[in-house]
């Protein structure tokens, strides 16, 4: 066959990435993304994806061809409405991107946090010696990986205890719409007023601590730094994003372990690789697997002409499990050095809380690390599926003390 | 793109291409900069400023007065400084199409934040960072003025492109316009006026003054005189003593701390590598850091104990680094 224009030169999938399937075990698809080409039509969503390091970064990075403002979803913000006020952080490109990005940058900054480090450190401690005071059979995801985050981070933010409750669910709810209108949205959707309303709520100022990150989100406001407007929506990205993210990526580096007695007994040795074996978690599990991006204009990527205004579904996972880019990629090594993994996103839209992630994780491993000598499934381990995030819903695990 | 595993070595010093250089007034240039690569340069905000580094060692400040949505080119403009210590006039000079220059930066103390009004002044160079604002602006949809002050037609830059934006750009030339007056053109600018000023310190004290008990934030100010503090950058090696390993290791100019680190087996967690993202943050317990992240502002840089090795480097001889 004669190949008149490059779509037909593009490796078409018929592979719908939001199916049970992948989402229960996302790797063998992604290795054929990968294998395919550096960028693949997926016929059954009309949208083109990119499974391979090098697209997907330098896909992250341009920001001027390949923007968020029409949403980082399969919904296209051109043409539909949002399911809710578009996010002023993720939802949004320069220059309206600058200001609330600025201040989250500050406010967040590892300096900024720093002084969060020994408290955070006295709450993990406790959490695990009551954890551990109640028996050595537990559940790393509810026990551990849940509860540590929303034990310290509502705090941090300065949000009421009335509600909090509500974290989760909508965090699990705003990562399912991402994807297309599937069982999942569907399910989240009966509650979706209620917990907006819960959670817009906890936004207000008059509700948040006056030391928090929250009540400093308002300070810049007060400051003009960003509007008052501006401002109750930044406290959403917070619980937002900050939630069932951390959740998911303590869940990963705990499952890691468990899976990997040898890198256990690493970090054991050396503490100090704490901060290491979180970022070579997100990298091996990538607790966010994919964003959408929309084209500005036509681009050539790959091979393949992408029009404009049309969906592009980038792999973050899949890019951290590239061979190309990854030596021996389907280990979870503390050897390696993760640095540039895509796992937190790249670029202007880098996650601005992956230093308060990282501390919630380096503070629990290493409380962790103090007290248990190994730690290994004890059970049945079931994942949770989000469209968005690679979740887990249980992981029985047995551990042996110190 | 700064992409690929092996490429981590090349991203540490930036040095860019001039690849134009043009008089945009009597005694200003404006130099293109791209990378010789033609890589993406690190992104940037309207009111940043770049460090540029002179053979001498020392740098300069000079705000970006491109366009942000090309990835690829910067353009600063240089006034020629007669009574100057040489920076400008070596610009002027010396300085010619195809030469490499060493950037550092970059960063931004004088951010666009969000307002439904601007009233923006310049004076003389200081029109520099108000063209990216004044763009940004429009794209905003914001009421926004612009007052350009300048001692004549034939000193200031870039009238051609303030004019294209209409009736919303007053030009005030001195020798036709005479003397302003302020009060003509702030007034009591409402509570809804972001105020936006460069140009000469007589231009700034005049409007501080002018704006003296004002609410916070409205008035945000940058002094464009080459800063004092800007940090001398060294063209030669340096050691990075780690106090916790009990290593040392050298720095030769064309890496940065950060791979010599890796080189000598030390791992830092790094994210962005470009100094944005502070993940590769550490402490330093002696020696002088040449700052050149985009992430520490002035007030950080002067209390500064903590580096981000990814593109900053070292003034003194030697760094004691808490690794």
């Amino acid at each position: 066959m004669t190949v008149q224009t490059s779509i037909f030169n593009t490796p078409v999938s018929d592979v719908d990435p939001f199916s049970f399937d992948v989402l229960e075990d996302p790797l063998p698809f992604q290795a054929d993304l990968r294998a395919a080409g550096p960028v693949v039509y997926l016929a059954k969503h009309d949208v083109y994806a990119m499974g391979r390091f090098n697209e997907v970064q330098a896909a992250l990075s341009d920001w001027q061809t390949f923007q968020s403002a029409a949403g980082v979803g399969l919904s296209n913000f051109r043409y539909e409405k949002p399911w809710r006020p578009p996010s002023l952080l993720l939802e949004a490109d320069p220059p309206h991107h600058d200001a609330p990005r600025a201040i989250l940058t500050k406010i967040l900054g590892p300096r900024e946090i720093r002084t969060l480090g020994e408290s955070w450190a006295e709450d993990a401690e406790e959490l695990v010696d009551d954890l551990l005071a109640r028996g050595t059979e537990f559940d790393a995801v509810t026990d551990l990986a849940a509860a540590f985050p929303l034990r310290v981070f509502p705090d941090a933010v300065g949000i009421p205890q009335a509600g909090r409750e509500n974290l989760l669910p909508y965090g699990d709810h705003a990562f399912n719409a991402f994807g297309p209108p599937n069982e999942l949205v569907a399910k989240g959707a009966l509650r979706v007023a209620e917990l907006s309303a819960s959670i817009a709520a906890q936004c207000a100022r008059d509700v948040l601590t006056p030391d928090g990150f929250g009540a400093q989100i308002w300070a810049a406001a007060d400051r003009g730094d960003i509007t008052e407007a501006q401002a109750p929506l930044i406290v959403r990205s917070l619980l937002t994003a900050g939630v069932d993210t951390t959740v998911n990526g303590l869940a990963a580096v705990l499952y890691a372990f468990a899976t990997n007695p040898d890198q256990w007994a690493r970090l054991r040795e050396n503490p100090d690789l704490s901060r290491t074996a979180f970022d070579e978690a997100v990298r091996f599990e990538s607790p966010v697997q994919t964003f959408f991006r929309t084209t500005t204009h036509d681009i050539e990527v790959g091979g393949t002409l992408i029009p404009e205004g049309k969906k592009i579904l980038m792999f973050l996972g899949s890019a951290n499990r590239d061979p190309e880019r990854w030596d021996n990629p389907d280990a979870f090594d503390l050897g390696r050095d993760p640095s540039g993994h895509v796992g937190f996103g790249f670029g202007i839209h880098q996650c601005v809380g992956q230093h308060i992630a990282r501390l919630e994780a380096s503070t629990i491993l290493n409380a962790l690390a103090k007290r248990i000598v190994t730690i290994e499934i004890s059970g049945p381990t079931r994942r949770h599926h989000n469209n968005t995030l690679r979740a887990w819903e249980s992981l029985p695990v047995r551990v042996e003390l110190a | 793109m700064f992409t690929g595993k092996n490429s981590a070595a090349d991203e540490s010093q930036v040095k860019l291409t001039v690849t134009a250089k043009s008089m945009v007034s009597n005694d200003v240039v404006a130099l293109t900069l791209a990378h010789p690569d033609g890589r993406r340069l690190p992104d940037w905000t309207p009111g940043s400023h770049v460090d540029v580094v002179l053979p001498s060692g020392i740098s300069r400040q000079y705000s970006l007065c491109g366009d942000r949505w090309d990835a690829h080119s910067y353009r600063i403009a240089v006034l020629h400084e007669r009574e100057g210590r040489g920076g400008s006039a070596y610009i002027h000079e010396e300085l010619a199409e195809g030469t490499l220059v060493a950037l550092g930066g970059p960063r931004n103390n004088f951010r666009l934040v969000p307002s439904e009004k601007y009233l923006f002044i310049a004076g003389g160079i200081g029109i520099t960072p108000m063209l990216p604002m004044i763009q940004q602006a429009d794209i905003l949809g914001a009421d926004w003025k612009l007052l350009y002050l300048g001692r004549s037609r034939s000193t200031m830059a870039f009238l051609d492109e303030v004019s294209a934006y209409g009736d919303r750009v007053s030009v005030m030339p001195k020798d036709e316009s005479g003397p302003y007056q302020l009060k003509d053109f702030i007034g009591d600018a409402a509570a809804d006026t972001k105020v936006y000023v460069c140009g000469p310190q007589r231009l700034l004290t005049a409007v501080e003054h002018h704006c003296a008990g004002w609410p916070v934030g409205l008035l945000r100010l940058e002094h464009f005189a080459a800063k004092t503090q800007g940090s001398p950058a060294r063209d030669t090696a340096f050691e990075v003593a780690l106090a916790r390993a009990g290593l040392s290791v050298t720095v030769s100019p064309e890496v940065s701390i950060l791979d010599a680190l890796q080189n000598a087996g030390v791992n830092v967690l790094t994210s962005c590598r470009e100094g944005t993202c502070g993940t590769c943050e550490v402490t330093v317990l002696a020696g002088e850091p040449d700052h050149r992240d985009s992430i520490l502002d002035d007030a950080d840089r002067a209390a500064g104990h903590c580096m981000f090795p990814c593109v900053s480097r070292s003034c003194s001889d030697r760094l004691v680094l808490d690794l």
